[in-house]
C-alpha cells in the first residue's frame, strides 16, 4: 500500500502511509549482503573455461571465499549459471532449457571468448556466436580461457550488479510473469522459433521447409 | 591446385604391399605419396588379409578425404600391427564424388574401431559405409544440412577458401560477421522460413530404434518385467563435459548402451583447413585442454614430417618434458575425476589440482599462458626456458612430484570403498580392446604392451630408459593403476631429461609466419596421455592444409565404452566413462 490516494477520505488526516520503497529500500542492503555471499552456481561446465573453473574452485583460488563454492547438480538449486565453455548448435536447446529451469532470481556469467561472441570457433558451422544470442547476460568474462583472477573479478562484478537491485523494484517480487524462452530446434540448423512467431504474427501463411540434405 | 595432386608421385610399394599385390593383383593399385589403393569390390578380402595375415590387427586412422578436383573421395586407413610395432600399413578406397551415391564397404567387421570412425566420415562427407551396423550422423544431428567437409560446402560465416582473408589483412575495416552474412546470424537456414508444424525430427527417433526396450525382457523371476531406456545427460556422466549416454536397464543392469557425442563440436577440420598450418597450432591446444602440449607435439610432427625438418636437441628434450610434465599432470587429475565418480566428491581432485597448479605455473613461465600454450613451432618451439624454470622443474621433479604421487597412491590404491567399486568392473578383454582400437592406459591395461613412445619412436624417446606398465585384467583398477604407474615413469623421464639437457639453439632455420609445406601427406602420431593421437595432414603445395584430420583418442576409445557397460550395474557404466578418462573436447573436436 505505497499510494495516498487508496486510504479511504475520512481517515486520510490519521493515516501516515509509508511507501513501499521507503519500508524496504534501507534493507535492501543487508539482503543483497546476504545474497550476493550465498551464491549457488550450477555446477556446469561445457568445454576448457569449465576446467579453469574448476582451478577456481580448488585450493589455490579457492571460491568458497566468496561464499560460492556450492555448484548445485541441478538447476532447481542454482541461482547463477556460469556458461563456461563453447556452446554449440546441438547443445544451445538444453542450455536454454536449464536457464529456464532455473528459479528467480537468476543471472547469467558468459565466461571466455566462446560463450561471450562464439570465440576461436566462431566461424565454425555448428557454433552459437555466443549464449547472448538466446539467454540474457549479466556479466561477460574475455579470456580463452580467462585465468581463475579473471572469473572471481566477473564474480565481484556480479556482486556489484547485485548491490544495486532493490527489493521494492526486484522484478522478481512483482506479479511480473516471466515467459520461458523457447527451446530452439535442431532442424536442418539451429531454428530460433521466437524468430518464427514473429514472421507468423506477420503473415499468416507458412513457406516450405527447405529439403533436408 | 589440381596439376599438383594429379603430377604427385606414386608410392613406392613396401614388401608387405608387394605381396598384397601378387595375391590380388589389379585390386591393389599404388596410390600417391604413400600407400596402397584397393578397389572397393575388394576391399573386405583385402583387408581381411591385412589383419590376419600381414598381422596388422590395430585400425588406428580412418577418415575421409574430398578430392574436389579430381572427383572422387578417399577413405584413408592406418593400420598397425601391436605385436611388431613400427610403422602404419596405408592403404585408401575411393569412390566417385557422386554427391548422393558415394558408397564404400564398411570395415566394421574387421576392425570394431572403424564404427565410430566411418560415422564421422559419413557424418562429414556424405560417404555410405554398405554395411556398418549404425549409420547416423553423429557430431552433428540427424537432419542437419549437407556434409560440412566437402569441399563444395560452405559454412554461414564464410568468406573466403582460405586465411588470411582479404577482409581482415591488410588492414582493411573489420565488419562483424552477422552483418555480413544472409541471415545475420550463423545459420544456413533462416528462422524466418521454417515451418514449425511440418517438422519432424529425426534424430531422436533414429538413435532409439537402435535402443528398443524389449517387452517381457527383464529378469523378473516370473513377474512380467520390461527393460527400460534411460537418458543420461547431456551434461552428468559424471561432469566430463557435455556428453550423453542412452541406455537400455533391465532394472539396474545395463543391457545396451549408445553413447551421443556432438555436443561440443567446434569444427576443427573445417576451420583447420581455412586456417594456414601455423594458425593451427593454438587451435590443438583446445582439442584436449587438459594435455595442450602433447597435442601441439603431435601436430608439429606431422607437419615436420612433411616438411622435412628436424628441430635442435635442445628443442627435443624441452618438448619431452612438456610432454610427460603434461602427462604427470592428466594422471594426476584422472586420479581426482574417477574417486569423484565413485562419490568422494572432489576432496581427491583438490589434491590433484595442488599439484596442476605447479605445473601449469612452470608452462605459463615456458609459454605465458597456463592452459593454451601455443608452445610449439615447425621445427622449433615459442622460446626458450629459463634457468629459473629449471630450477624450479628441478624441485618439481626430484623432491616434490614423487612424495606427492606416494600421496595419491597411499589415499586410493588401497582405498577399501575404491578397490569395492574398482575391482572386477568395467572389464575390457584384451581381444576387445585391441579391435576397438582402444589406446594408452586403456589398452595397456588390458594387457597389450603397446606405448608410442617405445612401438615408433619418435622424438627422442628412444635415449630414455623407462618401462612400459600393463594391467592383466582390464578393469578399472588396473586402469588406474597403469596411470600411477606411468606417473612414476614419467617421473624418471623427466629426471633424465634434466640430467641431459643440452644447451643452444631451439629453433631450426629462421622463425617465421608463414610455412612453407611442401605436398604431400603425413601421419604424425604420439603417445599422449589418454592414448594414441595422430594428425593426418594431406597438403598440396599451399599455404593451407589440404585436409587436416585429427585421430582423436578419447573419440575412438569411447567406442569400448558398451563393450564395458553391458552387464554390469549403471553406476559401474559411468566409472567405466571416468576409467576411459576422455575430455570432450577432444571427442567432438
Amino acid at each position: 500500500m505505497s499510494d495516498k490516494s487508496q486510504v479511504p477520505h475520512e481517515l486520510k488526516d490519521n493515516v501516515a502511509v509509508t511507501p513501499w520503497t521507503k519500508l524496504f529500500d534501507p534493507l535492501s542492503p543487508i539482503y543483497n549482503w546476504g545474497r550476493k555471499y550465498s551464491m549457488w552456481p550450477m555446477g556446469f561446465g561445457l568445454a576448457c573455461c569449465a576446467i579453469e573453473m574448476m582451478a577456481t574452485a580448488a585450493g589455490r583460488y579457492d571460491l568458497s571465499r566468496f561464499g560460492m563454492e556450492l555448484m548445485r547438480p541441478s538447476p532447481r538449486q542454482a541461482d547463477l549459471m556460469i556458461v563456461s565453455g563453447t556452446v554449440t548448435k546441438k547443445m544451445m536447446p538444453q542450455v536454454v532449457r536449464l536457464y529456464n529451469q532455473m528459479p528467480e532470481p537468476k543471472y547469467v556469467i558468459a565466461m571466455g571468448a566462446c560463450a561471450t561472441s562464439g570465440g576461436p570457433f566462431k566461424e565454425g558451422y555448428t557454433v552459437v556466436s555466443g549464449v547472448d544470442k538466446f539467454i540474457p547476460v549479466d556479466v561477460y568474462i574475455p579470456g580463452c580461457p580467462p585465468r581463475p583472477e579473471a572469473l572471481l573479478q566477473g564474480f565481484l562484478k556480479l556482486f556489484e550488479k547485485i548491490e544495486g537491485q532493490k527489493i521494492s523494484t526486484s522484478p522478481w517480487y512483482t506479479k511480473k510473469e516471466f515467459p520461458a524462452i523457447p527451446v530452439p530446434l535442431l532442424g536442418p540448423d539451429l531454428i530460433d522459433l521466437r524468430k518464427v512467431q514473429e514472421t507468423r504474427n506477420e503473415q499468416p501463411e507458412a513457406s516450405t521447409v527447405p529439403a533436408t540434405n | 591446385m589440381a596439376e599438383k595432386i594429379v603430377t604427385a608421385p606414386l608410392a613406392q610399394l613396401t614388401p608387405e604391399m608387394v605381396l598384397l599385390k601378387e595375391r590380388f593383383g589389379d585390386a591393389i593399385q599404388p596410390a600417391e605419396y604413400e600407400g596402397i589403393v584397393i578397389a572397393n569390390d575388394r576391399l573386405l578380402e583385402v583387408a581381411q588379409a591385412i589383419r590376419d595375415d600381414l598381422g596388422y590387427d590395430y585400425l588406428s586412422s580412418l577418415t575421409g578425404v574430398d578430392y574436389f578436383d579430381k572427383g572422387y573421395f578417399e577413405t584413408v586407413y592406418h593400420a598397425y600391427s601391436l605385436a611388431r610395432g613400427g610403422g602404419p600399413l596405408v592403404f585408401k578406397a575411393r569412390t566417385p564424388r557422386d554427391a548422393n551415391a558415394a558408397e564404400i564397404p564398411s570395415v566394421v567387421s574387421i576392425w570394431g574401431s572403424a564404427e565410430f570412425q566411418e560415422r564421422e566420415a559419413y557424418d562429414m562427407f556424405g560417404i555410405r559405409y554398405t554395411g556398418h551396423p549404425d549409420l547416423r550422423r553423429i557430431l552433428t544431428w540427424e537432419g542437419f544440412a549437407g556434409y560440412p567437409l566437402r569441399k563444395d560446402w560452405k559454412e554461414a560465416y564464410y568468406e573466403q577458401d582460405h586465411k588470411p582473408f582479404d577482409s581482415r589483412w591488410p588492414g582493411g575495416h573489420h565488419v562483424p560477421a552477422e552483418e555480413r552474412v544472409q541471415f545475420h546470424d550463423n545459420v544456413t537456414v533462416s528462422s524466418e522460413t521454417f515451418n514449425v508444424e511440418s517438422f519432424t525430427p529425426e534424430a531422436e527417433q533414429l538413435l532409439y530404434s537402435g535402443i528398443i526396450p524389449i517387452p517381457g525382457s527383464g529378469n523378473g523371476h516370473g513377474l512380467h518385467t520390461d527393460s527400460v531406456v534411460v537418458n543420461l545427460g547431456p551434461q552428468h556422466p559424471s561432469t566430463h563435459g557435455v556428453f550423453r549416454l542412452v541406455v537400455r536397464l533391465s532394472g539396474e543392469t545395463v543391457e545396451d548402451l549408445k553413447p551421443v557425442m556432438g555436443y561440443l563440436h567446434r569444427n576443427h577440420e573445417k576451420i583447420g583447413e581455412r586456417n594456414t598450418f601455423s594458425q593451427n597450432m593454438p587451435f590443438t591446444d583446445r582439442l584436449d585442454y587438459l594435455c595442450s602440449m602433447s597435442n601441439n607435439f603431435g601436430y608439429a610432427l606431422a607437419v615436420e614430417k612433411l616438411m622435412a625438418v628436424k628441430p635442435p636437441e635442445r628443442t627435443e628434450y624441452i618438448r619431452v618434458i612438456m610432454a610427460e610434465l603434461t602427462r604427470v599432470m592428466n594422471h594426476l587429475a584422472f586420479c581426482g575425476f574417477l574417486t569423484n565418480e565413485m562419490g568422494a566428491f572432489f576432496t581427491p581432485f583438490i589434491y590433484a589440482f595442488e599439484e596442476r597448479e605447479l605445473i601449469l605455473d612452470l608452462f605459463e613461465m615456458a609459454s605465458g599462458s597456463r592452459m593454451m600454450c601455443n608452445y610449439f613451432r615447425f621445427g622449433g618451439l615459442a622460446r626458450d626456458i629459463s634457468d629459473e624454470f629449471v630450477q624450479r622443474l628441478r624441485h618439481l621433479v626430484f623432491e616434490r612430484l614423487p612424495q606427492k604421487t606416494d600421496e595419491m597412491e597411499n589415499l586410493i590404491t588401497t582405498n577399501e570403498i575404491v578397490r569395492a567399486r574398482a575391482i572386477g568392473v568395467a572389464v575390457l578383454p584384451r581381444a576387445a580392446a585391441i579391435s576397438l582400437g582402444a589406446a594408452g592406459p586403456l589398452l595397456r591395461a588390458s594387457g597389450v604392451p603397446y606405448d608410442v613412445r617405445k612401438a615408433e619412436p619418435y622424438s627422442i624417446y628412444d635415449r630414455f630408459d623407462f618401462d612400459l606398465v600393463t594391467g592383466t585384467n582390464g578393469d578399472v583398477y588396473d586402469r588406474y593403476l597403469v596411470r600411477i604407474g606411468e606417473i612414476r615413469q614419467s617421473i624418471r623421464i623427466l629426471k633424465q631429461a634434466l640430467e641431459q639437457l643440452p644447451v643452444g639453439e631451439i629453433q631450426t632455420g629462421k622463425k617465421a609466419y608463414q610455412t612453407r609445406v611442401p605436398a604431400g601427406q603425413a601421419y604424425g602420431r604420439v603417445e599422449a596421455p589418454k592414448g594414441e593421437l595422430g594428425f593426418y595432414v594431406v597438403s598440396d603445395g599451399s599455404p593451407n592444409p589440404y585436409r587436416y584430420h585429427v585421430r582423436a583418442t578419447c573419440f575412438i576409445n569411447l567406442g569400448s565404452l558398451a563393450t564395458m557397460a553391458r552387464g554390469g550395474k549403471l553406476a559401474d557404466a559411468i566409472i567405466g566413462l571416468g576409467s576411459i578418462d576422455t575430455t570432450m573436447g577432444e571427442v567432438d573436436r
